[in-house]
């Protein structure tokens, strides 16, 4: 391993329910076109994850979307939307292993979409902030409304955002990265 | 009466399967190496066009690595599966022709100047 010439990779996650702007958010500050990649479901990860309902399916296959924004030459932030939030815990367990932290994005139409990657990082102990996606036409909700309503530790961050937005979603990963930091100096 | 189309193992859906571990002769796993999601890889030599040993997705891994790239992108950009590529990785590792980085470990997080960089970096952007 030669370190001198190779950067240091971070890893943020974007979770959150089908279709609430994860890719999106993802693409607005990737400096590539989000690329995805696929995991074949393997024998291995067939005895962990729960695949009721898709006994019948030969060949499951996970895709995962993933951007890039290089900080400086010896830095690169890797953003990856998590697959559909209640199978395919192992690839969660795979993406959220060495993450800095996670965005859990929220749609106030169906708060509930987003209930299993808040237990999912609150049970795992991966820091992160609740990023609520205005979509047009929704109701506003104040961030103390759904920090309530998601029954979140007072501690964790609600932020709204505009996933389309580049400096949205920037403002987004900073609010994590400032969490994550102010935890750390706690914990440290 | 024959078994019932959904058990049939070979149907269309099963041909990704075979033709990407067929790349790796069977193989699941890396010789060496954990390769992580983001785990960065560089070239170590330019290799252009067919060596011994080598295939032409080992080939083009070597073309897209003259950059540091991570596992997942190149990946992505093969468009083959991670598990594939992890082995085709390791197969490169053993004959040195790539350096791997694996990513800044959580376990001790990253200090604080790396966090003010990152913030300052995205500010910048």
């Amino acid at each position: 391993m030669d370190n001198a010439i190779l950067p240091v990779a971070l890893k943020i996650l974007v979770a959150g329910g089908f279709g609430v702007g994860k890719t999106t958010l993802v693409g607005s500050v990737s400096e590539i076109r989000p690329l995805r990649t696929e995991e074949y479901l393997t024998d291995e990860s067939v005895g962990v994850d729960d695949l009721s309902g898709v006994e019948h399916k030969h060949t499951t296959t996970v895709a995962m979307d993933f951007g890039r924004i290089t900080i400086s030459e010896h830095l690169v932030l890797y953003l990856f939307g998590t697959p559909g939030q209640d199978r395919f815990w192992f690839v969660w367990d795979e993406l959220a292993s060495g993450a800095i932290g996670a965005i859990v994005l929220a749609d106030t139409r169906r708060l509930a979409d987003c209930f299993p990657s808040v237990d999912y990082f609150e049970r795992r102990g991966t820091p992160f902030i609740v990023a609520v996606n205005c979509f047009d036409g929704a109701r506003r909700y104040e961030p103390e409304q759904v920090q309530h309503a998601l029954d979140l530790d007072p501690g964790i961050p609600v932020v709204l955002c505009d996933a389309r937005t580049r400096e949205s979603s920037k403002q987004a990963l900073i609010a994590l990265l400032e969490h994550v930091m102010a935890a750390s100096t706690v914990a440290g | 009466m024959g078994e019932p189309e959904e058990s049939l193992w070979l149907d269309e859906q099963a041909g990704p399967v075979v033709r990407p571990y067929a790349m790796t002769a069977g193989r699941t796993r890396p010789t060496r190496g954990e390769f992580d999601l983001i785990a960065l890889v560089v070239a170590t030599r330019a290799v252009t066009g067919a060596e011994p040993g080598l295939s032409p997705e080992h080939v083009e891994i070597m073309g897209l690595c003259r950059r540091p790239l991570s596992v997942a992108e190149i990946a992505a950009h093969l468009d083959l599966p991670i598990g594939i590529v992890r082995v085709l990785l390791g197969d490169l590792l053993d004959r040195e022709l790539i350096l791997a980085r694996a990513p800044a470990l959580v376990t001790d997080q990253p200090s604080e100047r790396v966090f003010k960089a990152v913030i300052n970096g995205l500010r910048a952007l």
